[in-house]
């Protein structure tokens, strides 16, 4: 292109109005791009679940649904504590670097405070529901030395009491932590974080 | 009739375009099989736009609905069955004409100088033609297309900050739903198909600036006769035009064998867990893609090391984008003097071999459990896949090449 015998005022104007154009158009992409985005459906349906735990016993499981899924809250005695540092040679990843779990429960209870576990109840390996088994020893049903934790009834998978994986089961990693977060000493809520922004993500 | 054409092309370039495309254009005499795929790939573009078009009367893109709507196509509708087994074997073997296209590339330098951009426009054409397949297959709204969907948007989800937003803008949902379906059905029948269109129209026209390639990789521009005419060109009608109705008839013979006696082909076209309805609570004991995407698929799961402080699965995704992205720098990563392997020394043949033998291992192992001998031969393939794009430049240069003749051979 050549420049000569153009009135540079024009190609001036030229310029900016293809630059004001360029601008308005991205700005009217806006609302085209996030209609992408979750609807107000899809986020009431999707909405974090208060519960009170304030009659949940230790050594008693609830059961509440969450985006469509079973999360388990579920109260540990001193005694079920126990029996988690001992567990790490029978685990695939004892110490979560490879599950599903907010930061704030990356550590060796899984969970904010050490005896309330808060867990989605949805097997990794095919989505079936484990079980709770608690009762340790041979009255589970799960031979003498069964520590107490969950089992998937579908293709066998056993998780210890802080839903940390066993060796050689078809589950490849630790059952997920959801977000969740305390809004007093016996209200939880599931689905959002202490500081209302962590999503869980893989470590 | 003359006078028609002539008030026509009075109005609209009518001869002008003719004579451009297809009576003057003039196309190397040399061309063999190899040369088929391009004009084959039109041909089933036309067919899957054809047949999406009635797939769409009887389809209803909700959650609660579609899988039954394909099955409504299935039984009741009249000929819907064959309309959408059309549809299916089409799909397959779009990509199967599209590899072959590419692997053409690979054989005689089409890619190389000054055909670059060609190529370029070519890649986009993948690419997009793999996000046509990616959101048609969620549309069955089986159990595999359900996972699928669910495991290849929850990649976004490696990525850090970005990446969780992002899968939930995708989604339209936390988890893939009906806005989902209903979005990527939106994406399959107008958005993506209208890209592709003009895609396709794009690379044409940057092929017809240039002029084809041939199998000895050398330029017939270089050598005219008194009217400009290149003396090793023929004109594409009706010589080429004639050549390619013989790669359709063979190639229709194969798609209308495959489309009545095998349209699922033992699993490969049509997963078996896809005629499950998409269950959001029960993941199938293997989830994989459909066989055009296993190669890639390989590579994503083949790292399974955390390195740099980055996740296995990040580098996963990272490996799996870059070998895609690594296509479309192939024409500046190829160094060597001559195009065509006709005239390249043992290097390129030797490393060419061995990234096609890669390439299909890769895909093979892509619908096996990523365990044992499966997962060894993932990683090595994977580094064979790689090593053949990162040393090009260096085996490129340093083969010993023959010279290229002065006219086709």
């Amino acid at each position: 292109m050549s420049d000569e015998g153009t009135d540079q005022t024009r190609r001036q104007l030229l310029a900016i109005t293809t630059g004001l154009g360029l601008a308005g158009t991205a700005v009217a992409s806006i609302p085209f791009v996030l209609s992408m985005q979750p609807s107000a459906r899809a986020r009431a349906l999707g909405a974090p679940v208060e519960v009170d735990i304030s009659k949940l016993e230790a050594g008693q499981r609830l059961v509440v649904e969450w985006r469509g899924k079973p999360v388990w809250i579920v109260n540990r005695t001193r005694k079920m504590l126990d029996t988690l540092p001992g567990m790490a040679r029978k685990l695939v990843d004892p110490s979560s670097d490879a599950s599903e779990q907010p930061s704030y429960a990356t550590n060796e209870w899984r969970s904010i405070k050490p005896e309330i576990l808060i867990l989605v109840g949805i097997c990794t390996h095919l989505g079936c529901s484990p079980l709770a088994k608690f009762v340790e020893g041979a009255a589970s049903g799960l031979g003498e030395d069964w520590p107490g934790g969950f089992f998937c009834p579908c293709h066998g998978s056993f998780f210890d009491l802080a839903g940390r994986v066993y060796k050689g089961v078809p589950a490849p990693s630790n059952l997920v932590v959801p977000p969740h977060a305390y809004l007093s000493d016996t209200r939880i809520i599931v689905g959002v974080s202490p500081d209302g922004v962590e999503k869980n993500r893989k470590a | 009739m003359r006078k028609l054409i002539d008030w026509i092309d009075a109005r609209i370039p009518l001869i002008k375009v003719w004579e451009e495309h297809l009576a003057k254009y003039y196309a190397p005499k040399n061309f063999n099989f190899w040369y088929y795929f391009g004009s084959l790939a039109i041909l089933v573009l036309v067919i899957q736009i054809l047949t999406g078009i009635f797939l769409t009367m009887h389809y209803k893109p909700d959650s609660k609905l579609a899988f039954a709507s394909v099955e409504y196509i299935m039984r009741d509708v009249p000929w819907g069955w064959l309309i959408r087994y059309m549809h299916v074997t089409g799909a397959s073997l779009f990509f199967v004409a599209v590899y072959l296209h590419m692997f053409r590339a690979f054989l005689y330098g089409s890619h190389r100088q000054p055909r670059e951009l060609v190529w370029l426009i070519g890649m986009v054409i993948y690419v997009a033609l793999m996000a046509e397949g990616f959101t048609g297959y969620l549309l069955p709204w089986g159990n595999m297309s359900y996972w699928g969907a669910q495991v290849i948007i929850s990649l976004f989800d490696a990525v850090p900050w970005v990446g969780p937003p992002v899968a939930e803008w995708i989604r339209g949902d936390f988890v893939v739903s009906d806005a989902t379906l209903n979005r990527f059905f939106s994406f399959h029948v107008i958005a993506v198909p209208l890209v592709l269109v003009g895609l396709v129209y794009l690379h044409i026209v940057a092929l017809h600036k240039v002029g084809s390639n041939n199998p000895d990789g050398i330029e017939i521009k270089r050598h005219k006769d008194k009217n400009g005419v290149p003396l090793d060109g023929i004109p594409f009608h009706p010589y080429y035009s004639v050549k390619d109705m013989v790669g359709v008839t063979v190639f229709m013979m194969v798609f209308v064998a495959i489309m009545f006696f095998a349209p699922e082909l033992g699993g490969w076209f049509l997963e078996h867990d896809n005629f499950v309805p998409a269950n959001s609570l029960q993941t199938p004991p293997e989830i994989k893609p459909l066989w055009y995407f296993t190669p890639y698929y390989s590579i994503l799961r083949a790292n399974t090391v955390n390195f740099f402080w980055i996740s296995a699965k990040l580098w996963g995704v990272f490996f799996m984008g870059l070998s895609i992205v690594l296509f479309f720098f192939l024409p500046w990563l190829d160094r060597s003097p001559v195009k065509s392997i006709r005239y390249r020394g043992w290097m390129y043949k030797t490393a060419l071999t061995i990234f096609v033998i890669s390439f299909i291992i890769l895909g093979y192992v892509g619908v096996k459990p990523p365990e044992g001998i499966y997962k060894t031969l993932a990683q090595i393939c994977t580094i064979l896949y790689f090593a053949f794009f990162f040393l090009m430049p260096w085996y490129t240069k340093y083969d010993r090449t023959k010279p290229e003749p002065d006219r086709v051979t």
